[in-house]
């Protein structure tokens, strides 16, 4: 990128603005990184619909906004995030809460759960446990061409932390409630490192909710390491109103024959863009990567994948759906790249869309990049309607046209979510589609705000 | 087993390239270099009218403004515009009434290729229009032709002759705008091929042209115009070869198709220009602008193509589908080899309602080439019922090959049906087994695979023709099988 836009000098003000106040709260390994990082944003800058990996989004309706930050927590507001609890009731899991991209400080910074599994503050546990960190953090999250990485290494200073040690299998999942509220337009920024050791299952899920009615911003890094023969599920389930724009970046990194899933529900929001990159580092390890989205009125959600294929005999699935209404746009970018002695690859993608209205439009863009010859790869993608013979089958058996189609439409969104492996969020997930596509749910669950 | 194979794969790569010879023919040539002076020289050379020379002055001076793109997915050696001579002809062309008026040397360089210039010897009839290095120098059976009322002659022909219909139709469906070789092209074109079917016309024969580079540090720059009126039809071929050199050479055409109105047009290519040596060093640049415009109702427009030489080739022959119920078809077998690089695919634009397209795109990567389809499909707002159906293979002979696909899906109409489907394999080893196991060779089972996978393409293109590419695709990957 050359020459400046007027939106990325805004941040680049941002970061000088308060850089001292961002160094001086967080832990200095962090600190480290930040000026390289800064560096590398101010020459990329923020990405734009000239950008290739960006082509079919246009950030600048949230970049050009004002937004207020803050990047030392306030202590009242962690309270109201006490008050907030999951609707799930039958999901027996390990909680935490994220506020505005910070740990609340009146609970401890830093848990230990029974089989020596540590939660917490990144900001806490760089403080507390230097050598993991320095052994981990900043190694995953690689782009030569997204500056919103950068910008987040730069200047986030709070997030999640999951150390689970060599061998541990933790039954329970983890839920992370990762709640944005405040009184004005608010930007802000987390970055959360996982680390599941050798051996080792473990299993997160991340909620995004937004708790009031003003214009958000959240540019989110997530770096995770997943050790020999350990097994690890993320999803996300992402429900936000529709003045809220969440950007997230989750860099998988994978060791010999370790099996990983991520899972991203987009549910409700104003702009999403879930890139998801998943690094295959050892012989034999499997990836899987599933989306599913269900966008109206002027939605936009936009999913990128990158499965980078740089060891042999290693496998990866690629799977996304999306449901289009209204006015709504959805994008996905899907590659495959198999470098030159990743021979015995086996990669599939597929990226299936449906268009309601005349006014959604989807862009898919699946892509393979191969140099390696022992491979066996393939992508499909589809945009188009529901199967006529499918819908003309179910009418002829007696079932209404309407009821129908919502059979096929929620058949097709269950190849998603039946990948799911908790029962109970499974259910759960089943249910908000089928509310969703009744046009009964035209707000999330749970959510106080109004968004129309 | 292994070492079997990889000889054989070794010797049919290193198949050597047949039509690289040299001729001497007596040139034209003007000073290396591109400036304003030279777009002059070249329309005045050509005698053209004022029109034209603006429309290359236009060009060239947009061109000026634009940088080489970069977005491909190629390697490409930065080309120094000033080291290449724009304009290379063929000296006395004055009257070529009868072929005995044809320089000896250039006879025989069409009689190697195998090119029929002689009417009398050619029973089942193509028409030619043979271009070297940047001139026109043959069309045969025009009078035939003229009969039926077809034109069919070189390009500067037709700006002397029927300057109304080039007016009317050249840079309609490719502006000089478009991207930064076509605007190349539209300053520097030297000549190309015109061709017009009137209504309700069915050209009674296949036309071709065969466009060969011959004299060194050229850059060929020619432009064909086909354009089919109301409810005609036309094959049309294009061949293309290049003497061996050491150096890069540019190629940079810009071919444009008008259907009006229930009209049929198909357009094969068998590329292969001279695809460099083993080790990369020379071969030519083949950055070509092809678009058709399905302008009526029912009209269609059929790409196939073989490629198999050019060191480097970029290009997406495309289709607008603007008439309703139009359809577009993309069929495309591309092969490189040694360090080939191909960066191809189409563009199908759906605007009408009820329009159809097809893509077929089988890649073939051996040696260390490689290889990449880039497609676009897009469905406009008000194409309803646009239906497109896209399939790109990739095989990949050898270890240090690559092979990539890049379609980009672009939907803004709820009816439309629009799927993609790609797979990236090697070639079976139980399948060469099969044939091994009946006594095939592993090379002749190379061979039979790879035309079987190929099958699909070849079988559009017109008989002689998918005789010559089958051979071709012998010849391209002799040796090439791991």
């Amino acid at each position: 990128m050359n020459g400046k836009s007027e939106t990325t000098e805004k941040y680049l003000k941002l970061y000088h603005d308060n850089i001292d106040k961002i160094s001086d709260n967080s832990a200095p390994y962090l600190n480290s990184f930040r000026e390289e990082a800064f560096g590398r944003f101010s020459e990329l800058g923020i990405p734009t619909k000239k950008d290739e990996a960006y082509k079919y989004t246009n950030l600048s309706l949230f970049f050009d906004h004002d937004y207020a930050s803050y990047f030392i927590p306030d202590a009242a507001d962690f309270e109201k995030a006490e008050e907030f609890r999951c609707d799930i009731s039958d999901m027996d899991t390990h909680g935490i809460v994220l506020l505005n991209g910070f740990y609340p400080t009146i609970n401890e910074k830093l848990r230990q759960l029974p089989s020596g599994v540590w939660i917490g503050s990144l900001n806490a546990a760089a403080k507390k446990f230097p050598e993991i960190i320095e052994k981990h953090y900043g190694k995953y999250a690689h782009t030569d061409t997204d500056g919103l990485v950068h910008l987040n290494t730069a200047m986030a200073s709070d997030g999640i932390f999951v150390y689970v040690p060599e061998g541990v299998i933790l039954s329970k999942p983890v839920q992370v409630v990762n709640l944005v509220q405040a009184e004005v337009d608010s930007f802000s920024q987390h970055r959360n490192l996982i680390i599941v050791e050798k051996r080792a299952e473990f299993s997160i899920i991340i909620c995004d909710h937004t708790l009031s009615p003003k214009k958000f911003l959240t540019n989110a890094v997530t770096e995770i390491f997943v050790g020999e023969d350990a097994h690890f599920d993320i999803i996300r389930v992402q429900n936000e109103h529709n003045a809220a724009c969440k950007i997230t970046h989750t860099f998988i990194h994978q060791e010999r024959n370790s099996v990983a899933s991520s899972n991203n529900m987009t549910l409700h929001g104003g702009l999403i863009r879930n890139s998801t990159y998943h690094y295959l580092g050892g012989e034999g390890a499997e990836s899987h990567s599933f989306g599913l989205f269900l966008a109206d009125k002027w939605q936009h959600v936009d999913n990128f994948v990158n499965v980078d294929h740089a060891f042999p005999h290693c496998t990866s699935n690629q799977l996304f759906k999306g449901v289009l209404d209204d006015m709504s746009t959805g994008t996905f970018n899907g590659r495959i790249y198999v470098r030159p002695d990743a021979q015995g690859t086996l990669a599939y993608q597929k990226n299936n869309n449906i268009l309601l209205t005349d006014d959604a439009k989807m862009d898919t863009k699946p892509q393979l990049e191969i140099y390696a010859d022992d491979v066996k790869c393939s992508h499909g993608a589809t945009v188009g309607q529901l199967d006529g013979d499918a819908l003309f089958y179910l009418q002829s058996r007696g079932i209404n046209k309407r009821e129908a189609r919502l059979m096929l439409m929620f058949g097709f969104a269950h190849e998603v979510i039946q990948n799911i492996k908790i029962e109970p969020l499974r259910d759960r997930m089943d249910n908000l589609v089928m509310q969703r596509l009744r046009g009964e749910l035209s707000r999330c669950a749970s959510c106080m705000v109004k968004c129309g | 087993m292994e070492k079997a194979q990889d000889k054989i794969l070794s010797e049919v790569t290193s198949g050597e390239y047949k039509y690289g010879f040299y001729s001497d023919i007596e040139m034209e040539r003007i000073p290396k270099g591109l400036s304003e002076d030279v777009v002059r020289i070249i329309s005045s050379k050509k005698n053209e009218p004022d029109w034209l020379l603006e429309f290359r002055l236009k060009a060239y001076r947009h061109w000026l403004t634009m940088k080489m793109p970069k977005w491909p997915n190629l390697k490409i050696p930065p080309i120094d515009y000033n080291e290449i001579i724009f304009y290379a002809a063929p000296k006395q062309r004055k009257t070529l009434n009868s072929l005995d008026d044809i320089d000896p040397e250039l006879k025989k360089t069409f009689d190697k290729l195998g090119i029929p210039l002689e009417e009398q010897k050619h029973l089942s009839g193509v028409a030619v229009d043979a271009v070297i290095d940047s001139v026109s120098v043959k069309t045969t059976f025009k009078e035939t032709l003229a009969e039926m009322g077809i034109i069919f002659c070189s390009f500067s022909d037709a700006v002397k002759e029927y300057p109304d219909l080039v007016r009317r139709y050249m840079g309609s469906v490719v502006p000089y705008t478009d991207n930064f070789f076509a605007s190349l092209n539209s300053a520097v074109f030297s000549d190309g091929s015109f061709c017009y079917i009137p209504k309700g016309v069915r050209c009674p024969m296949e036309l071709s042209t065969y466009f060969r580079i011959n004299s060194a540090n050229t850059g060929q720059f020619e432009r064909t115009l086909l354009i089919a009126d109301e409810e005609s039809y036309v094959s049309y071929l294009e061949g293309c070869t290049a003497p061996s050199r050491d150096e890069n050479q540019l190629h940079a055409a810009i071919v444009e198709i008008i259907a009006e109105k229930s009209a049929e047009v198909k357009y094969s290519t068998v590329q292969n220009w001279y695809p460099g040596n083993k080790d990369g060093l020379g071969g030519v640049f083949n950055f070509v602008t092809k678009r058709g415009l399905c302008k009526g109702e029912n009209s269609k427009i059929s790409w196939t193509q073989i490629e198999t030489g050019s060191a480097i080739t970029w290009k997406y022959p495309s289709c607008i589908l603007r008439g309703d119920n139009s359809t577009g078809e993309f069929y495309s077998v591309a092969v490189t080899n040694n360090h080939q690089q191909a960066d191809t695919g189409t563009k199908m634009i759906h605007i009408g309602k009820n329009t159809k397209s097809t893509i077929v795109s089988k890649g073939i990567s051996a040696g260390k080439g490689q290889n990449s389809y880039r497609g676009l499909v897009k469905v406009l707002r008000n194409a309803t019922n646009a239906r497109n159906y896209s399939q790109c293979d990739s095989l990949l002979l050898g270890d240090k090959c690559g092979a990539h696909t890049f379609p980009y899906l672009e939907v803004d109409n709820q009816t439309a049906i629009v799927e993609h489907e790609a797979t990236t394999s090697k070639i079976g080893e139980d399948q060469i087994f099969y044939c091994n196991q009946r006594g095939i060779s592993t090379e002749d089972a190379i061979g039979l695979i790879v035309n079987g996978y190929a099958r699909e393409v070849i079988n559009k293109l017109p008989m002689e023709f998918a005789v010559e590419a089958q051979k071709l695709l012998q010849i391209s990957l002799e040796g090439s099988i791991g």
